[in-house]
Protein backbone atom coordinates (compact mmCIF):
# COMPACT_ATOMS: atom_id res chain seq x y z
CA UNK A 1 0.00 0.00 0.00
CA UNK A 2 1.37 3.42 -0.87
CA UNK A 3 2.15 6.10 1.70
CA UNK A 4 -0.68 8.27 0.35
CA UNK A 5 -3.14 5.44 1.06
CA UNK A 6 -1.55 5.02 4.50
CA UNK A 7 -2.12 8.72 5.15
CA UNK A 8 -5.79 8.49 4.19
CA UNK A 9 -6.21 5.35 6.28
CA UNK A 10 -4.58 6.85 9.37
CA UNK A 11 -6.47 10.13 9.07
CA UNK A 12 -9.73 8.22 8.50
CA UNK A 13 -9.12 6.05 11.57
CA UNK A 14 -8.18 9.10 13.61
CA UNK A 15 -11.41 10.82 12.58
CA UNK A 16 -13.40 7.70 13.42
CA UNK A 17 -11.78 7.57 16.86
CA UNK A 18 -12.42 11.28 17.42
CA UNK A 19 -16.09 10.80 16.46
CA UNK A 20 -16.42 7.87 18.88
CA UNK A 21 -14.88 9.91 21.71
CA UNK A 22 -17.13 12.84 20.84
CA UNK A 23 -20.15 10.50 20.96
CA UNK A 24 -19.24 9.34 24.47
CA UNK A 25 -18.82 12.92 25.67
CA UNK A 26 -22.07 13.89 23.98
CA UNK A 27 -24.01 11.00 25.53
CA UNK A 28 -22.68 11.98 28.95
CA UNK A 29 -24.18 15.45 28.42
CA UNK A 30 -27.52 14.19 27.08
CA UNK A 31 -28.94 13.39 30.52
CA UNK A 32 -28.29 16.90 31.93
CA UNK A 33 -29.59 18.32 28.64
CA UNK A 34 -32.88 16.46 29.13
CA UNK A 35 -33.47 18.65 32.16
CA UNK A 36 -33.97 21.55 29.73
CA UNK A 37 -36.78 20.35 27.50
CA UNK A 38 -37.27 23.88 26.13
CA UNK A 39 -33.93 23.70 24.29
CA UNK A 40 -34.72 20.25 22.86
CA UNK A 41 -38.23 21.25 21.76
CA UNK A 42 -36.76 24.30 20.04
CA UNK A 43 -34.33 22.04 18.15
CA UNK A 44 -37.10 19.60 17.19
CA UNK A 45 -38.87 22.61 15.71
CA UNK A 46 -35.71 23.81 13.91
CA UNK A 47 -34.68 20.46 12.48
CA UNK A 48 -38.02 18.67 12.31
CA UNK A 49 -40.86 21.11 11.78
CA UNK A 50 -38.84 23.18 9.32
CA UNK A 51 -38.11 20.05 7.27
CA UNK A 52 -41.80 19.11 7.03
CA UNK A 53 -42.53 20.65 3.62
CA UNK A 54 -39.62 18.95 1.87
CA UNK A 55 -40.39 15.64 3.60
CA UNK A 56 -44.09 15.74 2.70
CA UNK A 57 -43.46 16.76 -0.90
CA UNK A 58 -40.80 14.10 -1.34
CA UNK A 59 -43.00 11.49 0.34
CA UNK A 60 -45.87 12.28 -2.00
CA UNK A 61 -43.76 11.99 -5.15
CA UNK A 62 -41.89 8.89 -4.00
CA UNK A 63 -45.25 7.26 -3.20
CA UNK A 64 -46.64 8.23 -6.61
CA UNK A 65 -43.59 6.85 -8.42
CA UNK A 66 -43.86 3.69 -6.33
CA UNK A 67 -47.53 3.46 -7.38
CA UNK A 68 -46.71 3.86 -11.07
CA UNK A 69 -43.73 1.51 -11.14
CA UNK A 70 -45.39 -0.99 -8.83
CA UNK A 71 -48.61 -1.08 -10.82
CA UNK A 72 -46.73 -1.53 -14.12
CA UNK A 73 -44.58 -4.32 -12.70
CA UNK A 74 -47.30 -6.15 -10.79
CA UNK A 75 -49.74 -6.00 -13.71
CA UNK A 76 -47.29 -8.04 -15.82
CA UNK A 77 -47.80 -10.88 -13.34
CA UNK A 78 -51.50 -10.21 -12.93
CA UNK A 79 -51.01 -9.12 -9.31
CA UNK A 80 -51.87 -5.43 -9.46
CA UNK A 81 -54.13 -5.90 -6.43
CA UNK A 82 -51.15 -6.31 -4.12
CA UNK A 83 -49.91 -2.80 -4.93
CA UNK A 84 -51.00 -1.65 -1.47
CA UNK A 85 -48.83 -4.30 0.21
CA UNK A 86 -45.81 -3.56 -1.98
CA UNK A 87 -46.04 0.19 -1.43
CA UNK A 88 -46.63 -0.09 2.31
CA UNK A 89 -43.79 -2.55 2.90
CA UNK A 90 -41.40 -0.68 0.63
CA UNK A 91 -42.12 2.63 2.32
CA UNK A 92 -42.19 1.29 5.85
CA UNK A 93 -39.09 -0.88 5.74
CA UNK A 94 -36.83 0.84 3.25
CA UNK A 95 -37.73 3.98 1.35
CA UNK A 96 -39.25 5.88 4.27
CA UNK A 97 -36.31 5.66 6.69
CA UNK A 98 -33.59 5.97 4.02
CA UNK A 99 -34.98 8.86 1.98
CA UNK A 100 -36.12 10.75 5.07
CA UNK A 101 -32.65 10.43 6.61
CA UNK A 102 -30.96 11.52 3.35
CA UNK A 103 -33.27 14.54 3.11
CA UNK A 104 -32.74 15.31 6.80
CA UNK A 105 -28.95 15.22 6.31
CA UNK A 106 -29.22 17.62 3.37
CA UNK A 107 -31.72 20.02 4.93
CA UNK A 108 -31.26 19.96 8.71
CA UNK A 109 -27.81 18.34 9.06
CA UNK A 110 -26.12 21.02 6.99
CA UNK A 111 -27.98 23.75 8.90
CA UNK A 112 -26.80 22.27 12.21
CA UNK A 113 -23.19 22.01 11.04
CA UNK A 114 -23.01 25.53 9.67
CA UNK A 115 -24.77 26.98 12.72
CA UNK A 116 -22.40 25.33 15.20
CA UNK A 117 -19.41 26.03 12.92
CA UNK A 118 -20.28 29.73 12.83
CA UNK A 119 -20.70 29.74 16.59
CA UNK A 120 -17.17 28.35 16.78
CA UNK A 121 -15.85 30.91 14.27
CA UNK A 122 -17.41 33.84 16.15
CA UNK A 123 -16.09 32.70 19.55
CA UNK A 124 -19.57 31.94 20.91
CA UNK A 125 -18.52 28.45 22.03
CA UNK A 126 -15.36 29.82 23.66
CA UNK A 127 -17.43 32.54 25.37
CA UNK A 128 -19.65 29.81 26.84
CA UNK A 129 -16.61 27.95 28.12
CA UNK A 130 -15.30 31.13 29.73
CA UNK A 131 -18.73 31.61 31.32
CA UNK A 132 -18.27 28.11 32.77
CA UNK A 133 -21.02 26.68 30.56
CA UNK A 134 -20.16 23.49 28.68
CA UNK A 135 -21.10 24.03 25.01
CA UNK A 136 -21.46 20.28 24.62
CA UNK A 137 -24.35 20.40 27.09
CA UNK A 138 -25.89 23.68 25.97
CA UNK A 139 -25.31 23.57 22.19
CA UNK A 140 -24.42 20.06 21.01
CA UNK A 141 -26.59 17.77 23.17
CA UNK A 142 -29.96 19.52 22.56
CA UNK A 143 -29.30 19.57 18.80
CA UNK A 144 -28.31 15.91 18.81
CA UNK A 145 -31.39 14.90 20.82
CA UNK A 146 -33.62 17.11 18.67
CA UNK A 147 -32.39 15.29 15.54
CA UNK A 148 -32.76 11.84 17.14
CA UNK A 149 -36.39 12.62 18.01
CA UNK A 150 -37.22 14.43 14.76
CA UNK A 151 -36.07 11.79 12.24
CA UNK A 152 -38.46 8.98 13.35
CA UNK A 153 -41.35 11.46 13.40
CA UNK A 154 -40.46 12.72 9.92
CA UNK A 155 -40.12 9.12 8.73
CA UNK A 156 -43.65 8.33 9.95
CA UNK A 157 -45.01 11.37 8.11
CA UNK A 158 -43.04 10.46 4.98
CA UNK A 159 -44.50 6.91 5.08
CA UNK A 160 -48.09 8.09 5.52
CA UNK A 161 -47.88 10.67 2.72
CA UNK A 162 -46.04 8.17 0.51
CA UNK A 163 -48.77 5.58 0.98
CA UNK A 164 -51.33 8.25 0.15
CA UNK A 165 -49.36 8.99 -3.05
CA UNK A 166 -49.29 5.32 -4.03
CA UNK A 167 -53.03 5.10 -3.35
CA UNK A 168 -53.58 8.19 -5.47
CA UNK A 169 -51.99 6.47 -8.46
CA UNK A 170 -53.15 2.89 -7.83
CA UNK A 171 -56.74 3.58 -6.81
CA UNK A 172 -57.64 6.97 -8.28
CA UNK A 173 -55.66 6.73 -11.54
CA UNK A 174 -55.26 3.03 -12.33
CA UNK A 175 -58.56 1.91 -10.92
CA UNK A 176 -57.55 -0.62 -8.28
CA UNK A 177 -60.39 -1.13 -5.83
CA UNK A 178 -59.89 1.02 -2.74
CA UNK A 179 -61.08 -1.73 -0.40
CA UNK A 180 -58.65 -4.21 -1.92
CA UNK A 181 -55.78 -1.71 -1.74
CA UNK A 182 -56.28 -0.93 1.95
CA UNK A 183 -57.10 -4.49 3.05
CA UNK A 184 -53.96 -5.79 1.29
CA UNK A 185 -51.97 -3.09 3.05
CA UNK A 186 -53.49 -3.95 6.43
CA UNK A 187 -52.99 -7.71 6.01
CA UNK A 188 -49.38 -7.62 4.87
CA UNK A 189 -47.91 -5.18 7.39
CA UNK A 190 -46.72 -6.93 10.56
CA UNK A 191 -45.33 -5.52 13.76
CA UNK A 192 -41.87 -6.67 12.68
CA UNK A 193 -42.07 -4.46 9.56
CA UNK A 194 -43.05 -1.47 11.65
CA UNK A 195 -40.26 -2.07 14.16
CA UNK A 196 -37.73 -2.39 11.31
CA UNK A 197 -38.72 1.04 10.09
CA UNK A 198 -38.68 2.52 13.58
CA UNK A 199 -35.25 1.04 14.44
CA UNK A 200 -33.80 2.20 11.12
CA UNK A 201 -35.13 5.73 11.51
CA UNK A 202 -33.80 5.93 15.08
CA UNK A 203 -30.35 4.70 14.05
CA UNK A 204 -30.27 7.03 11.02
CA UNK A 205 -31.40 9.90 13.23
CA UNK A 206 -28.54 9.22 15.64
CA UNK A 207 -26.01 8.90 12.81
CA UNK A 208 -27.11 12.05 10.93
CA UNK A 209 -27.30 14.18 14.07
CA UNK A 210 -23.98 12.92 15.39
CA UNK A 211 -22.18 13.64 12.10
CA UNK A 212 -23.77 17.10 11.80
CA UNK A 213 -22.98 18.14 15.37
CA UNK A 214 -19.46 16.63 15.31
CA UNK A 215 -18.51 18.31 12.04
CA UNK A 216 -19.83 21.69 13.19
CA UNK A 217 -18.22 21.45 16.61
CA UNK A 218 -14.84 20.52 15.17
CA UNK A 219 -14.84 22.74 12.10
CA UNK A 220 -12.02 25.16 11.39
CA UNK A 221 -13.11 28.63 12.59
CA UNK A 222 -12.96 30.12 9.09
CA UNK A 223 -15.44 30.57 6.23
CA UNK A 224 -13.70 27.82 4.24
CA UNK A 225 -13.60 25.58 7.31
CA UNK A 226 -17.34 25.87 7.92
CA UNK A 227 -18.02 25.24 4.21
CA UNK A 228 -15.84 22.14 4.25
CA UNK A 229 -17.51 20.85 7.41
CA UNK A 230 -20.95 21.31 5.82
CA UNK A 231 -19.89 19.34 2.75
CA UNK A 232 -18.44 16.62 4.96
CA UNK A 233 -21.74 16.37 6.81
CA UNK A 234 -23.68 15.62 3.63
CA UNK A 235 -21.13 13.15 2.28
CA UNK A 236 -20.47 11.30 5.55
CA UNK A 237 -24.16 11.17 6.52
CA UNK A 238 -25.23 9.85 3.12
CA UNK A 239 -22.60 7.11 3.03
CA UNK A 240 -23.27 6.21 6.66
CA UNK A 241 -27.03 5.97 6.09
CA UNK A 242 -26.62 3.60 3.13
CA UNK A 243 -24.02 1.52 4.96
CA UNK A 244 -26.13 1.26 8.10
CA UNK A 245 -29.18 0.48 5.98
CA UNK A 246 -27.45 -2.58 4.55
CA UNK A 247 -26.34 -3.74 8.00
CA UNK A 248 -29.79 -3.27 9.54
CA UNK A 249 -31.61 -4.85 6.60
CA UNK A 250 -29.33 -7.90 6.86
CA UNK A 251 -29.95 -8.03 10.60
CA UNK A 252 -33.75 -7.91 10.23
CA UNK A 253 -34.02 -10.51 7.45
CA UNK B 1 15.98 40.80 19.35
CA UNK B 2 17.33 41.16 22.85
CA UNK B 3 15.19 41.00 25.94
CA UNK B 4 16.16 43.76 28.29
CA UNK B 5 15.70 43.84 32.02
CA UNK B 6 12.35 45.21 33.07
CA UNK B 7 12.00 48.94 33.67
CA UNK B 8 10.49 47.97 37.00
CA UNK B 9 8.87 44.89 38.47
CA UNK B 10 5.36 45.75 39.61
CA UNK B 11 4.63 42.38 41.10
CA UNK B 12 7.94 41.19 42.37
CA UNK B 13 7.28 42.64 45.81
CA UNK B 14 3.63 41.75 45.92
CA UNK B 15 3.41 38.03 45.26
CA UNK B 16 0.66 37.65 47.86
CA UNK B 17 -1.41 40.18 45.94
CA UNK B 18 -1.12 38.24 42.71
CA UNK B 19 -4.35 37.20 41.00
CA UNK B 20 -2.52 35.80 37.99
CA UNK B 21 1.05 34.58 38.29
CA UNK B 22 2.83 33.37 35.18
CA UNK B 23 6.28 31.87 35.75
CA UNK B 24 8.72 30.81 33.02
CA UNK B 25 5.95 29.66 30.67
CA UNK B 26 6.88 28.01 27.38
CA UNK B 27 4.20 27.46 24.77
CA UNK B 28 4.24 26.76 21.05
CA UNK B 29 1.89 25.92 18.21
CA UNK B 30 3.42 23.18 16.11
CA UNK B 31 7.06 24.05 15.51
CA UNK B 32 6.51 27.75 16.22
CA UNK B 33 7.37 28.93 19.74
CA UNK B 34 4.96 31.59 20.99
CA UNK B 35 6.38 31.98 24.52
CA UNK B 36 9.85 31.01 25.67
CA UNK B 37 10.15 31.78 29.37
CA UNK B 38 7.32 34.26 29.87
CA UNK B 39 6.86 35.56 33.42
CA UNK B 40 4.40 38.19 34.61
CA UNK B 41 2.09 38.97 37.50
CA UNK B 42 -1.32 40.62 37.61
CA UNK B 43 -2.07 42.27 40.95
CA UNK B 44 -5.45 42.44 42.63
CA UNK B 45 -7.54 45.56 42.06
CA UNK B 46 -5.32 47.00 39.35
CA UNK B 47 -5.63 47.51 35.61
CA UNK B 48 -2.82 45.61 33.92
CA UNK B 49 -2.10 46.26 30.27
CA UNK B 50 -0.60 43.54 28.10
CA UNK B 51 0.79 45.18 25.00
CA UNK B 52 2.83 44.09 22.05
CA UNK B 53 2.91 44.02 18.27
CA UNK B 54 0.52 41.72 16.39
CA UNK B 55 1.50 38.07 16.56
CA UNK B 56 3.37 38.27 19.86
CA UNK B 57 0.88 35.97 21.59
CA UNK B 58 -1.28 38.42 23.54
CA UNK B 59 -4.50 36.53 22.85
CA UNK B 60 -2.67 33.23 23.42
CA UNK B 61 -1.72 34.50 26.87
CA UNK B 62 -5.42 35.05 27.61
CA UNK B 63 -6.15 31.52 26.43
CA UNK B 64 -3.50 30.27 28.86
CA UNK B 65 -4.85 32.34 31.77
CA UNK B 66 -8.41 31.11 31.15
CA UNK B 67 -7.16 27.49 30.91
CA UNK B 68 -8.30 27.02 27.33
CA UNK B 69 -4.83 25.72 26.53
CA UNK B 70 -2.08 24.40 28.79
CA UNK B 71 1.52 25.60 28.75
CA UNK B 72 4.20 23.21 27.56
CA UNK B 73 6.44 24.16 30.47
CA UNK B 74 6.36 26.55 33.42
CA UNK B 75 3.75 27.37 36.04
CA UNK B 76 0.54 29.32 35.72
CA UNK B 77 -1.41 30.21 38.88
CA UNK B 78 -4.77 31.96 38.89
CA UNK B 79 -6.29 32.93 42.27
CA UNK B 80 -3.42 30.95 43.76
CA UNK B 81 -4.51 27.72 42.00
CA UNK B 82 -2.03 25.91 39.78
CA UNK B 83 -4.00 25.47 36.55
CA UNK B 84 -2.10 22.32 35.67
CA UNK B 85 -3.47 20.54 38.74
CA UNK B 86 -7.13 21.38 38.13
CA UNK B 87 -9.61 18.99 36.53
CA UNK B 88 -12.26 20.30 34.14
CA UNK B 89 -14.85 20.73 36.92
CA UNK B 90 -12.42 22.85 38.95
CA UNK B 91 -11.50 24.86 35.86
CA UNK B 92 -15.18 25.65 35.28
CA UNK B 93 -15.51 26.70 38.95
CA UNK B 94 -12.47 28.94 38.58
CA UNK B 95 -13.89 30.52 35.44
CA UNK B 96 -17.00 31.56 37.35
CA UNK B 97 -14.75 34.06 39.12
CA UNK B 98 -13.67 35.56 35.78
CA UNK B 99 -15.32 37.56 33.07
CA UNK B 100 -14.03 38.04 29.55
CA UNK B 101 -14.78 40.58 26.87
CA UNK B 102 -14.05 39.15 23.43
CA UNK B 103 -12.75 41.17 20.51
CA UNK B 104 -16.02 40.71 18.57
CA UNK B 105 -18.30 40.55 21.63
CA UNK B 106 -19.11 36.85 21.01
CA UNK B 107 -22.77 37.42 21.84
CA UNK B 108 -25.03 34.41 21.38
CA UNK B 109 -26.76 35.21 18.11
CA UNK B 110 -29.98 33.34 18.83
CA UNK B 111 -30.66 35.30 22.05
CA UNK B 112 -31.64 38.95 22.40
CA UNK B 113 -29.59 41.44 24.41
CA UNK B 114 -31.50 40.80 27.64
CA UNK B 115 -31.16 37.03 27.36
CA UNK B 116 -27.47 37.31 26.47
CA UNK B 117 -26.81 39.19 29.70
CA UNK B 118 -29.08 36.87 31.68
CA UNK B 119 -27.43 33.75 30.22
CA UNK B 120 -24.72 33.17 32.89
CA UNK B 121 -27.20 33.99 35.67
CA UNK B 122 -29.72 31.44 34.40
CA UNK B 123 -26.96 28.84 33.98
CA UNK B 124 -25.36 29.22 37.39
CA UNK B 125 -28.12 30.35 39.76
CA UNK B 126 -31.73 29.58 40.63
CA UNK B 127 -32.68 33.21 41.13
CA UNK B 128 -36.36 34.04 40.61
CA UNK B 129 -37.28 35.72 37.34
CA UNK B 130 -38.05 39.19 38.82
CA UNK B 131 -34.63 39.27 40.45
CA UNK B 132 -32.88 38.20 37.23
CA UNK B 133 -34.74 40.96 35.42
CA UNK B 134 -33.60 43.58 37.93
CA UNK B 135 -30.02 42.31 37.86
CA UNK B 136 -29.83 42.33 34.06
CA UNK B 137 -31.39 45.78 33.77
CA UNK B 138 -28.92 47.12 36.35
CA UNK B 139 -25.97 45.83 34.33
CA UNK B 140 -27.43 47.11 31.05
CA UNK B 141 -27.98 50.49 32.69
CA UNK B 142 -24.31 50.51 33.73
CA UNK B 143 -23.24 50.18 30.08
CA UNK B 144 -25.96 52.56 28.88
CA UNK B 145 -27.97 50.00 26.93
CA UNK B 146 -31.04 49.35 29.08
CA UNK B 147 -33.15 50.61 26.18
CA UNK B 148 -31.63 48.02 23.83
CA UNK B 149 -32.67 45.02 25.94
CA UNK B 150 -35.06 43.72 23.28
CA UNK B 151 -32.68 44.02 20.32
CA UNK B 152 -30.99 41.04 18.68
CA UNK B 153 -27.16 41.00 18.35
CA UNK B 154 -27.44 41.48 14.57
CA UNK B 155 -29.16 44.84 15.21
CA UNK B 156 -26.28 46.23 17.30
CA UNK B 157 -23.29 48.28 16.17
CA UNK B 158 -19.78 47.03 17.01
CA UNK B 159 -19.48 49.35 19.99
CA UNK B 160 -22.93 48.42 21.32
CA UNK B 161 -22.19 44.70 20.96
CA UNK B 162 -19.02 45.15 22.99
CA UNK B 163 -20.91 47.03 25.70
CA UNK B 164 -23.54 44.27 25.88
CA UNK B 165 -20.73 41.74 26.12
CA UNK B 166 -19.26 43.82 28.95
CA UNK B 167 -22.62 43.79 30.77
CA UNK B 168 -22.70 40.01 30.34
CA UNK B 169 -19.11 39.72 31.59
CA UNK B 170 -19.88 41.60 34.81
CA UNK B 171 -23.33 40.16 35.52
CA UNK B 172 -21.89 37.46 37.82
CA UNK B 173 -19.70 40.03 39.62
CA UNK B 174 -16.35 38.51 38.62
CA UNK B 175 -13.14 39.21 40.50
CA UNK B 176 -11.15 39.50 37.28
CA UNK B 177 -12.22 40.98 33.97
CA UNK B 178 -10.22 40.15 30.87
CA UNK B 179 -10.48 42.39 27.82
CA UNK B 180 -9.23 41.04 24.50
CA UNK B 181 -8.48 43.95 22.14
CA UNK B 182 -11.44 46.02 23.38
CA UNK B 183 -10.68 49.07 21.20
CA UNK B 184 -10.34 47.43 17.78
CA UNK B 185 -12.59 48.91 15.10
CA UNK B 186 -14.39 51.39 17.37
CA UNK B 187 -15.25 54.95 16.47
CA UNK B 188 -13.83 57.62 18.82
CA UNK B 189 -17.07 57.95 20.79
CA UNK B 190 -17.47 54.19 21.36
CA UNK B 191 -13.77 53.94 22.17
CA UNK B 192 -14.09 56.66 24.80
CA UNK B 193 -17.15 54.93 26.27
CA UNK B 194 -15.35 51.58 26.54
CA UNK B 195 -12.29 53.24 28.10
CA UNK B 196 -14.46 54.96 30.68
CA UNK B 197 -16.32 51.73 31.43
CA UNK B 198 -13.08 49.78 31.97
CA UNK B 199 -11.92 52.43 34.42
CA UNK B 200 -15.33 52.53 36.13
CA UNK B 201 -15.49 48.73 36.53
CA UNK B 202 -12.09 48.85 38.17
CA UNK B 203 -12.70 51.81 40.46
CA UNK B 204 -16.36 51.30 41.40
CA UNK B 205 -16.44 47.52 41.64
CA UNK B 206 -12.79 46.88 42.46
CA UNK B 207 -12.51 44.40 39.59
CA UNK B 208 -8.98 43.40 38.64
CA UNK B 209 -8.65 44.08 34.93
CA UNK B 210 -6.36 42.59 32.31
CA UNK B 211 -6.46 44.52 29.06
CA UNK B 212 -4.79 43.06 26.01
CA UNK B 213 -4.29 45.57 23.24
CA UNK B 214 -1.77 47.28 20.99
CA UNK B 215 -3.41 50.67 21.34
CA UNK B 216 -0.67 52.36 23.35
CA UNK B 217 -2.30 55.77 23.83
CA UNK B 218 -5.63 54.41 25.03
CA UNK B 219 -4.07 51.90 27.40
CA UNK B 220 -1.63 54.39 28.85
CA UNK B 221 -4.50 56.54 30.06
CA UNK B 222 -6.06 53.83 32.22
CA UNK B 223 -3.43 51.18 33.03
CA UNK B 224 -1.72 50.93 36.42
CA UNK B 225 0.83 48.36 35.24
CA UNK B 226 1.98 47.46 31.75
CA UNK B 227 3.79 44.54 30.17
CA UNK B 228 5.23 44.75 26.71
CA UNK B 229 5.59 41.35 25.05
CA UNK B 230 8.08 40.68 22.32
CA UNK B 231 9.91 37.60 21.08
CA UNK B 232 8.01 35.25 23.38
CA UNK B 233 9.02 37.07 26.56
CA UNK B 234 8.31 40.23 28.50
CA UNK B 235 10.40 42.94 26.83
CA UNK B 236 9.55 45.60 29.42
CA UNK B 237 7.31 46.13 32.41
CA UNK B 238 6.27 49.10 34.51
CA UNK B 239 3.82 51.96 34.54
CA UNK B 240 2.95 53.28 31.06
CA UNK B 241 5.00 56.44 31.73
CA UNK B 242 8.06 54.32 32.52
CA UNK B 243 7.65 52.38 29.29
CA UNK B 244 7.41 55.61 27.32
CA UNK B 245 10.65 56.84 28.93
CA UNK B 246 12.48 53.59 28.20
CA UNK B 247 15.72 53.83 26.22
CA UNK B 248 15.42 50.26 24.95
CA UNK B 249 15.07 50.28 21.14
CA UNK B 250 12.27 47.70 20.90
CA UNK B 251 10.22 49.44 23.59
CA UNK B 252 10.74 52.87 22.04
CA UNK B 253 9.80 51.57 18.60
CA UNK B 254 6.53 50.12 19.90
CA UNK B 255 5.61 53.04 22.12
CA UNK B 256 6.26 55.60 19.36
CA UNK B 257 4.89 53.44 16.55
CA UNK B 258 8.02 53.89 14.49
CA UNK B 259 8.57 51.69 11.41
CA UNK B 260 12.33 51.79 12.11
CA UNK B 261 13.65 49.54 14.86
CA UNK B 262 14.28 45.95 15.87
CA UNK B 263 10.81 44.85 14.68
CA UNK B 264 11.34 44.79 10.93
CA UNK B 265 8.68 46.06 8.53
CA UNK B 266 9.49 43.38 5.97
CA UNK B 267 8.79 39.72 6.53
CA UNK B 268 12.02 37.71 5.94
CA UNK B 269 12.49 37.32 2.17
CA UNK B 270 15.26 36.77 -0.40
CA UNK B 271 17.00 39.81 -1.84
CA UNK B 272 14.45 42.01 -3.65
CA UNK B 273 16.59 42.87 -6.69
CA UNK B 274 17.79 39.31 -7.15
CA UNK B 275 14.22 38.03 -7.02
CA UNK B 276 12.96 40.64 -9.52
CA UNK B 277 15.80 39.96 -11.98
CA UNK B 278 15.36 36.20 -11.64
CA UNK B 279 11.66 36.44 -12.52
CA UNK B 280 12.44 38.70 -15.49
Amino acid sequence: MSSAHDGYLVSGLRRLGATALFLFELLAQCLPALARPRLIVSQIYNTGARSLIIIMLSGLFVGMVLGLQGYDLLQRFGSADVLGSAAALGLLRELGPVITALLFAGRAGTALTSEIGLMRATDQLTAMQIMAVDPLRYVAAPRFLGGVIAVPLLTAIFGIIGLFGAQLIGVQLMGIDAGVFWSQTQDSVRLRDVSEGVVKSLVFGCACSLVAVFEGYNSEPTAAGVGLATTRTVVASSVLILLLDYVLTAAFL
Amino acid sequence: MTHPAPCSAPAADAAGDAVVDVRDVHYGIGERAIFSGLSLTVRRGRITAIMGPSGTGKTTLLRLITAQVAPGRGSLRVFGEDLERLDSRQVYRLRQRMGMLFQNGALLTDLDVFENVAFPVREHTDLPEPLIEKLVLTKLQAVGLRGAAGLMPAELSGGMARRVALARAIVMDPEVLIYDEPFVGLDPISLGVILRLIKQMNQALGITSIVVSHDVQELSSIADDSYLLSGGQVAATGAPAELRASSEAAVRQFMTGSPEGPVAFHYPAPDYLTQLLASA
